[in-house]
């Protein structure tokens, strides 16, 4: 926690956990997708879903699926923004998962026809957890750069990695492996003190092996 | 953060070095940030504060539809000078309400410390600029003590409703306003501490219940009696009047009391006024279709 959490946010009323982290998860979706949103099918859960719409919930995910952040104007307007920038969306209930009391999963497809399923947690003040992908089981914060590597599940991938960032100078805070089952796809997620070069990015998807890396970088935020 | 009121005051005499600056340096070393950033970052809080206060629309009415107006109409009382409390108090009543059915109302505010209590600190503030005339950069300062304040009350205790209830929310956006008042007349790093004690004493059990859940019954009126509270505890502290209990230990009684709190007056909306006859009947009439 840093003094601009204490005072700060500047944001969008009117609950830090209802609806500034609501739009925090819709932007991190956004750019774990990596491009503008097509149609997204949003489904919330736990209070999200009973108090959402009095905290405007829900306008708040399209905002962030947009790509507003916290403070714009725009978020009341979604709905009118995203018809007029043809991202098509529902919103229902989903199912309750337990241990999730501000939860909401999204399926989207972007406009080059990139799919992602995320689901996301709002655990107070505004900020939030990613708690699956891709079916996955994850956690980050998304406050710092953050790699998410999908690769076969066999031995040496972690030795394999690290080296290319080690190379650029990128020291890891933290690294988490996670896996659906045994021999099938595992998941590495990556979250580092500095950015990650594009050519160390593209290293990394010429491993073979590797399946997908997705990078969420912290640029042009604040 | 620091995590003692003490520990500044006793940083204040030692290295000749005032409270506000203190929670500057401890911040840009924290987060690697130098002065210059900091006071700018700063300045823009407090910037984002005064605009949300000025682009309140009396028009508006809340997603449930329970809030709004209310500032608009102490404006008008205000006018014609009828406040029983005064001008001065008015304007910080006013402003409470402004600010905070802004945010009931999804327009911009700064959550300080939280969304649900972000009237009290820029009621009192911005009040006190509009009466003294005191400088934009003064009023920078004046935010880093209430951060300071803040911050060491999220260290001993917490600084959400879900956590401690209301006393966490409203009672530290009052314990921050109450400091920061005091400094901006010249309070040192004690007379910081005691008004913010004597601010969060009064606030202390304070439930956190709102109606259906949302950030409006009773979170909006709150604000009010928060911005107030933070007044006469500066008043008492500038009169010379001591908390016999520190600040610290105040903040300390205050994560005890939150502990022992039932869930169901921690923002659950299962208990206090949201459990009362009015308060279902509101629930049941603006439910998601």
């Amino acid at each position: 926690m840093n003094l601009f959490d204490i005072i700060g946010p500047i944001m969008i009323g009117p609950s830090s956990s209802h609806t500034a982290g609501a739009v925090k998860i819709g932007n991190v979706a956004r750019r774990l997708l990596g491009e503008d949103v097509k149609k997204a099918e949003i489904y919330f859960m736990g209070s999200f879903l009973s108090t959402g719409k009095g905290h405007g919930t829900d306008r708040a995910i399209v905002a962030g699926l947009l790509g507003l952040a916290v403070d714009d104007d725009g978020i009341p307007n979604s709905f009118e923004i995203a018809e007029k920038r043809k991202m098509k969306f529902t919103i229902k209930a989903g199912e309750d998962v337990e241990g999730h009391p501000n939860a909401v999963r999204m399926k989207l497809i972007g406009v080059s026809g990139r799919k992602i399923e995320v689901m996301g947690n709002s655990v107070g003040g505004g900020r939030i957890e990613i708690c699956e992908m891709d079916g996955v089981e994850t956690s980050f914060s998304a406050e710092a750069p953050t790699l998410i590597i999908q690769n076969e599940d066999k031995p040496g991938y972690v030795a394999e990695i690290t080296p290319i960032l080690v190379k650029e100078h990128v020291n890891i805070a933290t690294m988490q492996l996670h896996r659906r089952k045994r021999g099938t796809i595992a998941v590495m997620v990556i979250e580092c003190d500095q950015e990650i070069p594009d050519s160390c990015i593209k290293a990394l998807k010429k491993l073979d092996g590797v399946l997908e890396v997705v990078y969420l970088s912290m640029r042009g935020l604040e | 953060m620091y995590d003692s009121l003490n520990q500044i005051i006793k940083e204040e005499k030692e290295k000749k070095t005032p409270f506000w600056k203190l929670v500057q340096l401890d911040d840009c070393h924290e987060s690697e940030t130098t002065v210059k950033e900091s006071m700018s970052e700063v300045m823009r809080v407090y910037t984002a504060m005064k605009d949300s206060v000025i682009n309140y629309d009396s028009s508006l009415k809340s997603q449930s539809g329970l809030v709004g107006g209310n500032g608009e109409k102490i404006r008008r009382r205000l006018n014609k000078r009828q406040m029983i409390c005064g001008d001065f108090i008015g304007t910080v009543i006013e402003k409470a309400l402004k600010v905070s059915e802004s945010n009931a109302c999804m327009k911009r505010i700064v959550a300080a410390p939280t969304a649900g209590s972000c009237g009290v600190v820029p009621a009192v503030l911005i009040s006190l600029q509009e009466k003294e005339g005191f400088s934009d950069e003064k009023m920078c300062e004046a935010l880093y003590v209430a951060a300071g304040i803040g911050g060491v009350i999220a260290s001993k205790a917490s600084i959400s409703g879900a956590q401690h209830g209301c006393q966490a929310e409203i009672g530290a956006a009052s314990s921050m306003a109450a400091g920061a008042a005091v400094y901006l007349y010249g309070g040192d790093g004690s007379d910081i501490a005691n008004a913010a004690a004597l601010a969060l004493k009064n606030l202390l059990g304070l439930a956190c219940d709102p109606v259906a859940g949302l950030v409006e019954v009773p979170c909006v009126k709150r604000n009010v009696m928060g911005a107030v509270n933070a007044i006469t505890s500066a008043d008492l502290t500038l009169a010379g009047i001591k908390s016999k209990i520190p600040a610290d230990e105040v903040f300390e009684a205050m994560n005890k009391i939150g502990r022992n709190m039932n869930a169901d007056i921690k923002e659950t909306a299962e208990g206090g006024l949201a459990a009362t006859k009015t308060g279902n009947r509101i629930k049941e009439s603006i439910k998601i279709k």
